[in-house]
């Protein structure tokens, strides 16, 4: 099922990255990219595993530092916070991690509470059950309030994992391989999840996959990485519309292997 | 070598940042006494199986070696001072160390690799949590605090394994056993004492943290900083234990 086609303004920008570099000794991951997230926009960044994408999002969030560069995200520049404007920003960036990432020794309930209990504390106790029990309705998980991680499901962690980023209201959401390891009808759910996130919380979202049944069905806008730059950007037929053997390559692997 | 030279200063500096991270977080608040009561548990009050079973044993057998030779001199009555010197002043805080390395350092070591490689630092980092302060700062503090308090109890433990050592061979009561040990000690081998596990507990702390947090990735990681968790912290403490004692017994 393809996305309804979105009005995205294309003079908000929520995040500009430009001229960023970052390399990991001999290995150039990223060499001197450009590029915009606007407001209320899904972009997927699709390209083969190993090229940077993590990276890239890892840059925008502050995990890592650019080589060179300047990453503004929300009017902030990234690169100048310090670790406490760093951890305030952080609150308005959602992250769902590739192995969802929740905490092994706690529970769902615990997992959700958690950046809630930390980040907001005049919070009452029936305000924290309150947001809880929401967010996890609505990833419809409901019943697995009690369960730790390990008796979860690959795409019930996932779900636990965006809910406990939707649970600080983030403004911008970013997933790293949301449907990697997944078969293919959770895949779908996870998609279906990704956009219904983009139009109830009205967040703007970066995508990192190299499925791109996922990128067709969530994505506003693409763009493609090869060899460490922005090759290709547009709609998913315009990205695809291309002699490039390397486009072609992913295209055929993808659709036809 | 010239590799290795710099690995191994890199290595010196990175460390270096990491302790004084740990002083800087450690008086910056919000500070994180709940979490810190929490280790304290899973540190201190989880260990006393294992921690009473090798305090009562060292007490025990401690007892029973020394006696033959007090025994050549006619000095078996001295037994009690002995023991309450051997055991205060050098077993109760090396074993607890010793002891500690392999438990607790080995669990922060295969705690925090294992979160480092399933990202889970990265997403506490990223939900406005400071992880430094609430997985490295707390687990330190709490073997820091810890293990002085588990020195304590060893030594309990070891003498009453040294009382029923003796018990089985001499008509000696419980009072005049622990009357002759309080007469031994002198305020000052309890503050050596308490000195010695303060450094140990900091130590396996600092080490256990630091191995977790750099581990590389990979489930290969995990295993290799639980190791290097166990034998840095032993090591350390031996080392420290020849330079305390050197430095005590010239303050005499």
């Amino acid at each position: 099922m393809e996305k309804a086609k979105l009005n995205i303004d294309h003079s908000q920008s929520v995040i500009e990255i430009r001229n960023v570099s970052k390399s990991f000794g001999d290995n150039h991951v990223l060499k001197n990219v450009n590029l915009d997230l606007y407001k209320e926009e899904n972009l997927v960044v699709l390209g083969r595993s190993g090229t940077g994408k993590s990276v890239l999002i890892k840059l925008i969030s502050g995990l890592l530092k650019p080589d060179e560069g300047a990453i503004d995200v929300l009017g902030e520049s990234v690169t100048e916070l310090n670790d406490r404007q760093l951890r305030e920003l952080r609150l308005k960036i959602g992250f769902s991690f590739q192995n969802s990432a929740l905490y092994d020794s706690m529970t769902v309930r615990e997992n959700l509470e958690f950046p809630l209990v930390r980040n907001k504390r005049k919070l009452t106790r029936s305000e924290i059950n309150y947001a809880v029990e929401e967010v996890l309705d609505g990833v419809g998980l409901s019943q697995a309030i009690n369960q730790m991680p390990s008796e979860l499901s690959g795409g019930q962690r996932k779900r636990i994992g965006i809910a406990r980023t939707l649970i600080l209201r983030p403004e911008i959401m970013m997933y790293d391989e949301p449907t990697a390891g997944l078969d293919p009808i959770t895949c779908l759910d996870i998609n279906g999840l990704i956009n219904e996130v983009q139009e109830r919380y009205k967040t703007s979202s970066i995508i990192i996959t190299h499925d791109l049944a996922c990128a067709k069905e969530v994505g506003d806008r693409i763009v493609m990485l090869l060899d460490g730059k922005f090759e290709r950007q547009g709609s998913f037929e315009e990205i695809f519309d291309t002699d490039d053997a390397r486009v072609r390559a992913f295209y055929n692997y993808n659709f036809i292997l | 070598m010239a590799k290795k030279l710099q690995t191994f200063f890199l290595e010196f500096a990175n460390i270096h940042r990491f302790l004084l991270r740990f002083w800087r977080e450690l008086v910056t608040p919000p500070y994180e006494f709940k979490e810190i009561i929490r280790q304290c548990y899973e540190i201190g009050y989880k260990s006393l199986p294992l921690i009473s079973l090798t305090g009562f044993i060292v007490g025990f057998v401690f007892t029973k070696q020394s006696r033959p030779s007090l025994e050549e001199f006619g000095a078996t009555s001295m037994l009690p001072s002995l023991i309450s010197i051997a055991i205060v002043r050098a077993l109760a805080p090396l074993v607890t160390a010793l002891i500690a390395s392999g438990k607790v350092g080995s669990q922060i070591g295969a705690e925090l690799s294992s979160m480092n490689v399933t990202e889970q630092i990265d997403a506490m980092e990223v939900s406005g949590t400071n992880p430094y302060k609430y997985l490295i700062v707390s687990r330190i503090l709490a073997t820091t605090i810890g293990i002085p308090v588990l020195c304590f109890y060893v030594a309990g433990i070891g003498l009453l394994g040294g009382y029923l050592s003796m018990m089985s061979k001499d008509d000696l009561s419980f009072l005049s056993f622990f009357t002759q040990v309080f007469e031994t000690i002198a305020f000052k081998d309890l503050g050596a004492m308490v000195l010695r596990a303060v450094i140990f507990g900091f130590t396996i702390g600092a080490v256990s943290c630091y191995c977790g947090y750099f581990s590389s990735k990979g489930t290969e990681g995990v295993g290799k900083a639980a190791n290097a968790a166990v034998v840095a912290s032993m090591f350390l403490v031996f080392i420290e234990e020849i330079i305390i004692v050197q430095v005590l017994s010239f303050f005499g």
